[in-house]
């Protein structure tokens, strides 16, 4: 049977991917950040999954104003990083899993999300640069990611996104997907983007620490009371752009304490202020 | 019957939803496009001739034209889509968000480095802090010209 032995949490700014493909790690703007995942980097080649299940927004590069889907799994086999606007990023191919993909799609449709079905998308920043902070720059020698990844794109672009609520019993069903399948894999789940930014206007530069603090403390130790925090309360304490927390709840929802089981272990906590415009946060929260 | 949007009065804020996203879908488009190398080198040989192909306002254009943020998000453009204007002249997100400030690029990367700004005051249009509108623009830049 397959499980979801570990959950992490990252924001995914474009400018740290910018700055791992620069050679920048090591300035004295972003060693702090980078600091921060080393400890990720090391528990990812001692607990490298089978599959990473990846939840992330799409930033106006796989889905124009043409289609928005509220929530889309890709079931292709690989996926191209995308040129956004300045080439694209200098990383391995996204390898998919195309049976485990195709069979969570088909339980969580039957737990009755409308899920929308992917097969040809190429991802953006908001993918690529969790892999990048969890996994490091694969050498030329062996270029590619660890394992195959199935991305979940969120929208959190155009209003109104999923509810907390919504997000976090999604995290429910793809577990009960997980573990319907039969063959024995180790997955991860990963929730990404937030924290605290807001992108736009007079307003921009907004930042939160207090707020962010709070949301991983009620994440990690209540998340159905975190859940219930309606879209207003991240717009106005942390940024317009800080609505992507609501996909951090997925993941969350997916462990083992939601789903009748124990409560995860916290195997590692780091925030830092600013990558770009943005607070960085970031958790390994574990399933005993 | 009306539609809940509880998002109204928060302050240099634009939530980009349903009516919005009509506003802005030729231009929020016409970012799309600029994905695109050989687009951007056609943008950047002619930008008039380039907007002219899309059924944008003039307005839209215009703020286009200037790379004015602010302006084309109050035309219903999004930042995510915007960010592929500047891009294609070759900003990055933080300089694109510096420019809807009126702060020079120096200090607003200042504010970041700082801590970010605080949200006392700028929850609620009517407070005092320093996003609400008596208090525009922030910084230098205008009066450096650089904006």
């Amino acid at each position: 049977m397959a499980r979801i032995t570990a959950s992490v949490f990252t924001s995914h700014v474009p400018a740290i991917g910018a700055a791992l493909d620069m050679g920048k790690t090591h300035e004295p703007y972003w060693q702090p950040l980078f600091k921060g995942y080393e400890y990720s980097r090391q528990w990812m080649k001692d607990n490298t999954p089978d599959v990473i299940f990846l939840v992330f927004n799409d930033h106006a590069t796989a889905f124009s104003l043409d289609m928005i889907p509220t929530f889309a799994i890709g079931t292709a086999a690989s996926y191209l990083p995308a040129d956004e606007g300045w080439g694209a990023r200098p990383v391995p191919v996204v390898l998919g899993h195309l049976e485990l993909a195709a069979h969570i799609a088909q339980s969580v449709i039957q737990q009755d999300f409308d899920l929308t079905i992917v097969n040809r998308m190429d991802v953006d920043h908001g993918l690529t640069v969790p892999l990048s902070l969890m996994c490091g720059q694969p050498p030329e020698s062996n270029f590619k990611w660890p394992c195959p990844v199935i991305p979940f794109a969120v929208n959190v672009v155009q209003y109104p996104v999923p509810s907390g609520q919504r997000c976090l019993n999604l995290g429910k069903a793809i577990r009960k997907a997980i573990e319907s399948y039969d063959e024995d894999l180790n997955v991860h789940i990963w929730g990404t983007g937030g924290m605290s930014h807001q992108l736009q206007g007079a307003r921009a530069g907004l930042i939160n620490k207090e707020f962010d603090a709070a949301f991983m403390d009620t994440m990690i130790n209540d998340p159905e009371r975190q859940a219930a925090v309606p879209h207003i309360d991240y717009v106005r304490e942390a940024g317009s752009e800080s609505i992507e927390l609501v996909m951090w709840l997925i993941a969350r929802g997916a462990m083992d304490d939601l789903n009748d089981g124990d409560k995860p272990v916290v195997k590692h906590r780091f925030y830092h202020v600013p990558a770009s415009n943005t607070a960085v946060g970031h958790l390994i929260l574990e399933n005993n | 019957m009306s539609l809940n949007k509880n998002y109204l009065d928060v302050p240099g804020t634009t939530i980009f939803d349903a009516d919005e996203s009509r506003k802005g879908y030729h231009l929020n488009q016409f970012c799309m496009s600029l994905m695109k190398h050989e687009n951007r080198a056609r943008f950047k040989a002619d930008q008039r001739a380039y907007v002219d192909e899309w059924p944008m306002t003039e307005a839209q254009k215009q703020a286009v034209l200037d790379v004015d943020l602010n302006r084309a998000i109050s035309l219903g453009g999004n930042i995510y889509f915007l960010a592929k204007l500047g891009a294609t002249h070759g900003k990055s997100f933080q300089q694109m968000a510096g420019s809807m400030t009126g702060m020079t690029e120096l200090e607003y990367r200042d504010m970041m480095v700082g801590g970010g700004r605080s949200v006392e005051g700028n929850r609620v249009v009517g407070e005092d802090g320093s996003a609400q509108a008596h208090q525009q623009p922030q910084g230098s830049a205008s009066k450096l010209g650089v904006v």
